[in-house]
């Protein structure tokens, strides 16, 4: 078992883990923040992205205690003082999702996609969503939804 | 996921003192493959020794006619490095194309060519640059490293530090990824060094290896067309549901004369 000691979301957690839970685990079991998914479980849908120091991560490939002292932010963390952020938005208004289950993670990429690339040709995005796997919608809407959130985030 | 002890290391002396003493432990880098592997139940190891965060494993340098990369710098950092780009703009390239942003935000240099995945990229770049491998114990020629499917050099409780690549006159990477995986199907590093022309194929066999063949033939002439007579020799490659041997040969061929192509 390992002590460990981050802030999620903004706000600082702690909690004792096993030394082989996944982020992604703890995150959902320990601070009930569902909103990560579990999709595949073999590190390849992208369903569990969250952002670790800035930078999008796949929390079911990376152990709990190496996030320790780390600044992670859940789909959950991405709106601030009720306003959606600009992906959220941009996915609420292009419909980009059917079911919906890959969706926190598709809107954790983007988010992360369009800090480091603020105007994204549609080749940038396509390359830029190669870790998140969606199986209802042929993509067409998740990358108009991109596009959308790259202009609104310019807004 | 089998229970096992994590433990953070504070100095690469203590990483591989802590290895040295336990057979079944394991280096934790990027985790891109391991924490898979582990998630699988194809490894039990006893410990995880994480080199995340040691100082002497970071860090981009040009320094004696050499770009000398950290092991534990992720493919992100190595794909947008502003001295990678302007030493070697072909690895810069090659780092942008492996797996996906996730993966590439976690992934490392070190943590892919002590791996050596027969499809991983860069081992192609190592072999094809005729880099330097330095471990906390020796350096260890490109040529002497990799030994065939995930086997290399290295012994146990020897750890990869940082990996010297000299600076080419031109190079170039030319890849076909699965196209789910984004693995290399087969992917081709061809370089124009000071010490001569070296083609370093990833993907299509057992191991990263160099096509000696196309090597002499760019010798005599540095253009696609020579690449374009050869044949590769299909016995030792690899074959499996997403191509036969020689599908792999005649792939390998069309990477090699698109590196070749790119280098102009």
């Amino acid at each position: 078992m390992a002590k460990i000691e981050l802030t999620v979301n903004g706000k600082k957690c702690s909690g004792e883990v096993e030394d082989r839970v996944l982020l992604a685990n703890f995150l959902r079991d320990t601070l009930n923040l569902t909103g990560t998914h579990v999709g595949c479980d073999t590190s390849q849908c992208g369903a569990c992205t969250v952002h670790v120091d800035g930078r999008a991560i796949k929390s079911c490939t990376l152990l709990a205690v190496q996030a320790d002292g780390a600044d992670v932010v859940t789909i959950e963390g991405l709106a601030k003082n009720g306003k959606l952020h600009p992906a959220q938005a941009a996915f609420t208004e292009c419909h980009a999702l059917q079911c919906g289950f890959c969706t926190p993670g598709m809107i954790m990429t983007t988010a992360a996609l369009i800090k480091d690339t603020p105007n994204p040709t549609d080749e940038e995005i396509v390359h830029g969503l190669e870790g998140n796997l969606c199986r209802c919608t042929g993509y067409i809407n998740i990358v108009k939804a991109v596009k959308r959130a790259a202009e609104l985030q310019g807004k | 996921m089998f229970a096992f002890q994590y433990r953070k290391a504070k100095t690469l002396k203590e990483a591989g003192e802590w290895l040295s003493k336990d057979d079944e432990a394991k280096p934790l880098s990027g985790g891109m493959t391991l924490i898979p592997t582990l998630k699988a139940r194809l490894a039990n190891p006893t410990q995880l020794i994480d080199l995340n965060g040691l100082s002497e494993l970071s860090g981009i340098e040009v320094k004696d006619g050499a770009l000398i990369i950290g092991a534990t710098t992720r493919h992100h950092q190595v794909a947008t490095s502003k001295v990678v780009r302007d030493a070697i703009p072909a690895l810069a390239d090659l780092a942008s194309h492996i797996g996906d942003p996730q993966v590439r935000n976690r992934g490392t240099l070190g943590g892919s060519v002590a791996n050596n995945d027969p499809a991983a990229d860069y081992p192609s770049a190592v072999l094809g640059l005729n880099a330097k491998v330095i471990t906390n114990k020796r350096e260890i020629a490109a040529d002497d490293f990799f030994q065939g499917m995930f086997a290399t050099a290295l012994e146990p409780g020897e750890l990869i530090v940082r990996i010297a690549f000299p600076l080419p006159k031109k190079a170039a990477y030319a890849k076909f990824p699965h196209p789910a995986s984004g693995y290399a199907m087969a992917g081709v590093f061809v370089a124009q060094t000071t010490a001569g022309i070296r083609v370093a194929v990833t993907g299509a066999g057992p191991g990263v290896f160099r096509w000696s063949d196309a090597e002499q033939a760019l010798a005599k002439g540095m253009n696609a067309a020579a690449i374009e007579k050869l044949t590769l020799a299909a016995d030792d490659l690899n074959e499996d549901i997403h191509g036969t041997r020689e599908y792999r040969a005649q792939l390998a061929k069309v990477m090699a004369a698109r590196a070749v192509a790119a280098l102009a």
